[in-house]
């Protein structure tokens, strides 16, 4: 089972500040097995998408050159608090993990 | 070689545990939400780009304008090119996307997030670049494209083995 995702997610100055990290190795495909000369394959998510009470805010399309476990923050206007933000990513291997959370 | 037998082993776990990981979140899409779908697309073209003018077409960016308007706060020198943070600001109004390139990496694009239903002109996130690098920001805003530069020097790569 993948690890849950880590969101924050609160209102500063009437609109909802969200920060979210999720675990994964976002690995490049560059990076060499030192021992076997090969290079691991790549594995990386690809896409992000956010929504606030199933409305979409964020549609996030991603490289291997962001970080492991990668974290993005975003900012949505006119998000209330008690909004139900839902964010989901797939990887390069079809591998996919959702989770929720409640704006403060 | 301690590193190498430890990302051996993490290795490992991950491929153990994706194969449920996936099997339950499946399970968990198709009980829950049937119809929640992913609304874009990867753009294959743009993110398999080698080099950044390449990049800056395929996301259809290649006259973009400079602009002041767009915010970058990164550091100038980065420790550990593996986690380079990035916080982006776009002072103009309506913005529509934002694209991160870097023009040093293998593939330069690095991310591009479209901004829908009321999300700001801001987004923060970390990225690993190999080498000392210009860094570029696009922004779409009212249909045109802006872009804005910034050099961040990297003293350790974070895309080597």
């Amino acid at each position: 089972m993948s690890e849950p995702m880590k969101i924050r997610a609160r209102i500063v100055d009437g609109s909802a500040h969200i920060i979210v990290l999720m675990i994964h190795p976002m690995e490049t495909g560059q990076r060499k097995d030192p021992r076997s000369g090969q290079a691991f394959p790549a594995h990386f998510i690809q896409r992000v998408t956010a929504t606030i009470n199933d409305k979409p805010v964020l549609n996030l399309q991603c490289g291997p050159a962001i970080s492991k476990n990668p974290v993005f923050g975003f900012r949505v206007k006119g998000a209330k608090s008690g909004d139900k933000l839902m964010i989901a990513w797939e990887d390069n291997k079809g591998e996919k993990a959702h989770s929720e959370a409640t704006i403060a | 070689m301690e590193q190498c037998r430890v990302n051996h082993l993490r290795r490992l776990i991950l491929k153990g545990g994706g194969a449920g990981g996936v099997l339950a979140c499946a399970l968990a899409a198709g009980l829950l939400r049937p119809t929640r779908a992913f609304a874009a697309d990867w753009n294959k073209a743009a993110f398999e780009s080698k080099s950044l003018a390449d990049a800056l077409k395929n996301i259809g960016a290649a006259g973009a304008a400079e602009s002041a308007d767009i915010l970058v706060k990164a550091p100038d020198v980065a420790e550990n090119g593996a986690v380079i943070p990035i916080e982006v600001t776009c002072r103009m109004e309506g913005a529509e996307s934002i694209a991160l390139l870097a023009e040093k990496n293998p593939f330069p694009l690095m991310a591009y997030a479209d901004l829908v239903g009321g999300t700001e002109g801001y987004l923060n996130t970390r990225f690993k670049m190999g080498q000392t690098s210009v860094v570029k920001v696009v922004v779409k805003a009212g249909g045109k494209q802006y872009i804005a530069s910034r050099e961040i020097k990297v003293t350790i790569g974070g895309c080597g083995g």
